[in-house]
């Protein structure tokens, strides 16, 4: 059997490292993403008081340091008896949905202009020296001026929120530990141009409306590059609505049927196994109750359109609408419709700030709660690429015992190794090197799913593109380093 | 009154009373000298090092050592920076400091002069000591990876006795405080708070106090150790 390895994958924050498997006749017989998973920060953590968790466990990851906050923070509530979501004071949740919201905008923004659109603009095949974000600065100066200032927003609604832009303070078991002043909202909402809510809004509905624009002209790309059917699940809100922060756990098959009917997260040990395969450091969860083979499932913003009812914004449920229309309804298996379902939770994003901004309790009212101390707290919460999961254990003597993180990008695990599968069998089948176009092919399959590498392992230090085509008897046919 | 003399600290001129430290001096006039272990009103353990100046050519601890009439201190010379620079960076290496988590940051007088004086990585190897952490108190939580060993809970905080309720164990290496567990139970919220604060890095931690203060609001995130000092040389008997 050929074995062929692709690493990096570029432009994923981390690394990755692919392996397609050929037989004699230069067919795919199998492709593997390997991620190294790093769970140290399991260990690390045992031990300390738990209140230094939420601002610990920010250190996972450079990428999405909010989204491990107010999971960690959520489980602290938890132990702190300040209940499973709903008991916090209406100031520190609504600080925290702000903080959280402020997130979202921001690394989606990040990921749709920084590293989505140039691959759309420019197509998969382009020389990755054009394919890249400078590349859309200077051919289409507006959309790479538009992504900055976007980011920037949402990055200053962290600082606000969180004290700093990356690794802040925030939140803390019961809630959180500031108000905003009414010159800081007054600012968010009315600031000079362009930072201010209603352009974001604007700008969020304007990237909207360039990738409906994009994919009426490119409709084979968007819809068919590694499409396949699966199951969803995220969090949804008790109604059902879309909510990224909070909500009971639900997850649908390809067909839109309830397969884990909105159960408290609490308990999500009893419906979420996680096997552990020989050649991969990453565990691939799945639902237990429909076994390892069928019980897996995508997360992040395609799996959250396909699991929620509607979303409780007024603009972002009229692109929902349109979104669920162009499937009659039923789940959508389109990778590449996860950059669409972004989108539109940027617009939502946008407009739930405004509303969080607008909403009297985040200048006044009081800041945490705590009631009887619990030994066990789960926390969960819609990061921007899906369902994060903090559980931890904590003693008497307040330390932490024991600390089970399952993130996004694990969920993600077998539905990234199916997209890469797929584009190898396209592209490899007969051949026996790697073209630059399927090189590319890969990383844009993976970079569908934004997967945050860098927090599910821990890369150290930076290796070479290092290509390796392997023959029937294991020797190496071919081998290319790209530094 | 004790008589006024004259020193001079860098080469300039100032005027003090013979009964001052050279700290003291410094301090009233406007200079800063950092230091970690000192605590005024407190016998000095000079176990920090931080302090030290060349006074007529020779190194000595500020906080310990009296004035003279016509002392030739030096406070800044680029041997006097890296030695200080060494005894923080052995400090750092030595414990197991993970600032971003730690209560203490932003008021951690260890950090502060790390700032202060710019380290960015230390040049010495990290040691990754095993130390525990212990939380069998009530009240407090003593993290033994952070203690820079500089006795000031051990001479601040005491009952009305007298009687301390920290105190050092084991020699070398193996040194470290601990809070006595008899006393220990007697322990005040105002005497946890007061550890707390006394200690100059995040080794005795209030239970369940964390991140109440947002970053950035903090202490030394306001100004830079010392800064007090030089804008305001007339404070009398600052730590
Ligand atoms: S616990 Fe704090 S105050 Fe006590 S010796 Fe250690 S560092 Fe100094
Ligand atoms: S402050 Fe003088 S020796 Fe520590």
């Amino acid at each position: 059997m050929k074995k062929i390895t692709i690493e990096p994958v570029t432009r994923v924050e981390g690394h990755g490292k692919v392996t397609i498997h050929m037989n004699a006749l230069n067919e795919v017989v199998q492709s593997r993403l390997h991620i190294v998973e790093f769970r140290g920060f399991e260990r690390f953590v045992q031990g300390r008081p738990f209140w230094e968790a939420p601002v610990l466990v920010q250190r996972l990851c450079g990428i999405c340091p909010v989204s491990h906050h107010l999971a960690a923070a959520k489980a602290m509530d938890v132990i702190v008896g300040a209940g499973t979501g709903e008991g916090l004071t209406p100031t520190a949740e609504k600080m925290r949905r702000l903080m959280h919201y402020g997130q979202m905008f921001q690394s989606h923004s990040l990921h749709f202009f920084h590293l989505a659109s140039p691959d759309l603009l420019f197509g998969i095949e382009a020389d990755p020296n054009i394919r890249n974000i400078i590349g859309v600065a200077m051919e289409h100066r507006d959309l790479a001026i538009q992504g900055i200032n976007m980011r920037k927003y949402g990055q200053e609604i962290i600082q606000a929120t969180a004290g700093k832009k990356v690794h802040g303070t925030g939140a803390i078991p019961g809630g959180i530990n500031k108000r905003l002043t009414p010159e800081t909202v007054e600012h968010f909402m009315n600031g000079p141009e362009p930072q201010n809510i209603s352009k974001m809004i604007e700008w969020s509905l304007g990237a909207l409306n360039f990738f409906k624009d994009y994919h009426k002209k490119n409709r084979d790309l968007i819809d068919n590059f590694a499409s396949y059917p699966s199951s969803s699940m995220s969090l949804v809100r008790k109604d059902g609505a879309l909510d990224l922060y909070h909500g009971v756990l639900r997850a649908v098959d390809e067909n839109g049927e309830k397969i884990l009917h909105d159960i408290d997260y609490q308990e999500y040990a009893e419906y979420i196994g996680e096997e552990v395969k020989s050649w991969s450091y990453m565990k691939f969860p799945f639902l237990k109750h429909m076994g390892k083979e069928k019980g897996w499932y995508r997360v992040g913003p395609l799996a959250r359109m396909n699991t929620a009812d509607f979303i409780p914004t007024p603009l972002a449920q009229k692109e929902f609408e349109e979104f669920k229309a162009y499937t009659n309804g039923k789940p959508n298996g389109m990778t590449m419709h996860n950059h669409w379902a972004r989108l539109i939770e940027i617009l939502h994003s946008a407009e739930v700030m405004k509303e969080l901004l607008e909403s009297p309790e985040i200048t006044e009212g009081e800041l945490v709660v705590k009631g009887d101390r619990q030994e066990t707290g789960i926390g969960m919460i819609e990061a921007p690429r899906g369902t994060l999961i903090h559980h931890y254990d904590v003693n008497e003597q307040d330390q932490i015992t024991m600390a089970n993180l399952i993130v996004s990008t694990t969920h993600n695990n077998k539905p990234m190794n199916k997209a890469v599968d797929m584009i190898a069998r396209e592209y490899m089948t007969g051949r026996a090197v790697i073209s630059e176009g399927m090189t590319n092919a890969v990383e844009v399959g993976i970079r569908a799913y934004d997967p945050c590498l860098s927090c599910a392992t821990h890369a150290m230090g930076q290796m070479p593109l290092d290509i390796q085509i392997i023959g029937p008897d294991g020797d190496i046919l071919d081998r290319k380093v790209r530094d | 009154m004790a008589d006024r003399i004259s020193i001079y600290i860098d080469k300039k001129e100032y005027f003090t009373t013979e009964d001052k430290t050279i700290l003291e001096a410094a301090q009233e006039n406007g200079v800063y000298i950092p230091t970690l272990c000192h605590l005024p009103e407190t016998e000095s353990s000079t176990s920090c090092r931080i302090c030290t100046v060349m006074v007529n050519g020779r190194p000595l601890t500020a906080c310990s050592t009296p004035v003279g009439e016509g002392m030739e201190i030096d406070n800044s010379t680029t041997q006097i920076t890296e030695w200080r620079k060494s005894v923080l960076e052995i400090m750092f290496t030595e414990g197991n400091h993970f600032c971003p988590s730690c209560e203490k940051s932003g008021n951690c007088r260890l950090q502060a002069l790390a700032y202060r004086y710019q380290i960015m990585a230390p040049q010495f190897p990290y040691q990754f000591n095993e130390r525990e952490i212990d939380a069998t108190n009530d009240k407090i939580i003593q993290d033994h990876n952070r203690c820079i060993i500089c006795k000031r809970c051990v001479r601040a905080i005491k009952d009305e006795h007298g009687r301390s309720f920290f105190a050092f164990i084991d020699r070398g290496h193996k040194l470290r405080v601990r809070l006595d567990r008899k006393l220990g139970k007697e322990l005040t919220d105002e005497l946890a708070e007061a550890a707390m604060e006394v200690c100059p890095v995040g080794s005795i931690l209030v239970r369940e106090k964390g991140f109440e203060t947002p970053i950035g609001q903090r202490k030394y995130d306001l100004e830079r150790i010392g800064a007090d000092i030089e804008q305001n040389g007339q404070m009398k008997n600052h730590e």
